[in-house]
């Protein structure tokens, strides 16, 4: 039992460790799609708001200090080895003890409130998590870490479009969806969506999506073109930097339904995957 | 065109910004977001006194993370304007006239803007430790059971903002 609590803790510092560092340090691939941004952007109101982006990254890592206030409720995929001998309750505890600390040690901001509708309560933990479970193939665990901020949340949607509506259906919710939201969610954003299951695998899904590889299909393609063409541009200032990147997972639905999930994620994309091998967790 | 705004603020410097100019912040800054709105538009219709004066002023609409040592503030940058929208016509028309946020405002803000000659200047969303280094003091003046909502006073230099809405109604780019 001895050993299985050093273990735990060994764990736990891991994790804590991770999401101090995710809300100061953008994943490099982000971070160069920013700056790959900033040199196509030609509006000029567009790039005054991407220089301020840059000069924000580099003094995070300076100074220590989040990239922004809001530090995000934690939504974490953990993903299960089907060979794994790890029981789940362990998986749960090592989640909100770590993310617990994390918050507390580093300095996150308290932004989760206890009831949605009446109190309002701030729980002052930054906890509760929004955790979801999956089982994937090996013997690993796999932690996948959101730091959700709601200015971009909020314009997150979702739509169950006509079965018949095809590609144009698609393309023409996630626009919808995305003129609606304009300036508001600090673009340049990276949108994740899901299409299929039913409409709370969808919602899921859209947000699975900043896990996975984007893979460069003809629908990925068109809406990259057809967002950056809303011209809402960095800081929805105008110009042509509107998303930076666009994840999509589809999956087999009912014949009378198409779901259309949109996740929207703001320029400071901040996420983490944590692996532990069999035996670490 | 780069301005300069020093705050409290003076009506002609107010009136001298226009719509897409750069403007640089200075001075005193009050800080405010959704649930302080709120309690700001009741004490306006319940008759009660207000927790600072808003002639003059400007509210920024932010609630900053938590001070590590030996900084002022944590990540201080600006909130989604538009959930202020309902209660900002109601606050502009007693003389908070004058917004930092982010995003886009309903043509009732806009209208009351031009209406009592404010501004509604954005600041770069996302930009938290940016502008937590441009803060040299930080107070709490009213709510502090809010925790990071609560109504704070903080003083600023060289505070990068954009003109979104001129004192004339004018929008950058044409749309709310």
């Amino acid at each position: 039992m001895e050993r299985d609590r050093v273990i735990s803790s060994k764990a736990e510092d891991r994790i804590a460790e991770a999401l101090i560092r995710a809300i100061r340090v953008l994943p490099e691939d982000v971070e160069s799609l920013i700056r790959r941004a900033a040199v196509a952007e030609h509006g000029q109101a567009g790039r005054l708001a991407l220089g301020a982006i840059l000069e924000n990254i580099d003094e995070a890592r300076r100074s220590g200090l989040p990239l922004c206030q809001d530090t995000g409720m934690f939504w974490c995929l953990a993903s299960v080895g089907r060979e794994s001998s790890v029981p789940l309750c362990r998986v749960e505890e090592a989640i909100i003890a770590g993310a617990g600390r994390a918050a507390a040690e580093g300095y996150y901001r308290k932004s989760v409130v206890e009831d949605p509708v009446y109190s309002r309560r701030n729980t002052g933990t930054n906890l509760p998590a929004v955790i979801s479970y999956e089982l994937a193939d090996g013997s690993d665990v796999t932690l996948h870490f959101l730091f959700k901020g709601f200015g971009s949340e909020n314009c997150s949607s979702l739509r169950m479009i006509n079965p018949t509506a095809g590609e144009d259906g698609v393309s023409a919710a996630v626009l919808d969806m995305m003129m609606k939201a304009g300036g508001k969610p600090c673009p340049p954003v990276f949108l994740g969506i899901g299409i299929g299951g039913t409409m709370d695998r969808a919602a899921f899904l859209s947000k699975k999506a900043f896990f996975t590889e984007p893979e460069d299909s003809p629908l990925r393609r068109r809406l990259m073109d057809e967002v950056n063409g809303l011209g809402i541009g960095p800081g929805g200032l105008g110009g042509s930097q509107t998303v930076l990147d666009i994840s999509i997972i589809s999956e087999p639905t009912h014949i009378a339904g198409l779901p259309v999930a949109l996740t929207v994620n703001c320029w400071a994309d901040r996420k983490c995957s944590i692996v532990f091998k069999e035996g670490e967790l | 065109m780069r301005r300069e705004l020093h705050l409290p603020y003076t009506q002609d410097e107010v009136d001298a910004i226009r719509a897409g100019d750069e403007v640089m912040l200075s001075g005193t800054l009050y800080v405010g977001r959704d649930q302080v709105h709120k309690r700001l538009a009741a004490a306006i219709e319940e008759g009660r006194p207000l927790p600072f004066p808003f002639a003059g002023n400007a509210i920024y609409y932010m609630g900053p993370s938590p001070a590590p040592p030996g900084s002022v503030l944590g990540a201080a940058g600006p909130t989604t304007s538009a959930r202020m929208d309902p209660f900002s016509p109601l606050l502009a028309g007693h003389g908070l006239k004058v917004m930092v946020g982010k995003g886009p405002r309903s043509a009732e803000v806009r209208e009351a803007i031009g209406r009592f000659h404010g501004l509604y200047l954005q600041a770069y969303g996302g930009c938290g430790a940016l502008y937590s280094a441009r803060i040299s003091s930080a107070e709490t003046v009213a709510y502090p059971e809010l925790g990071p909502e609560a109504l704070l006073r903080i003083s600023i230099h060289d505070f990068p903002v954009f003109c979104m809405i001129d004192s004339l109604g004018n929008v950058f780019g044409g749309k709310p």
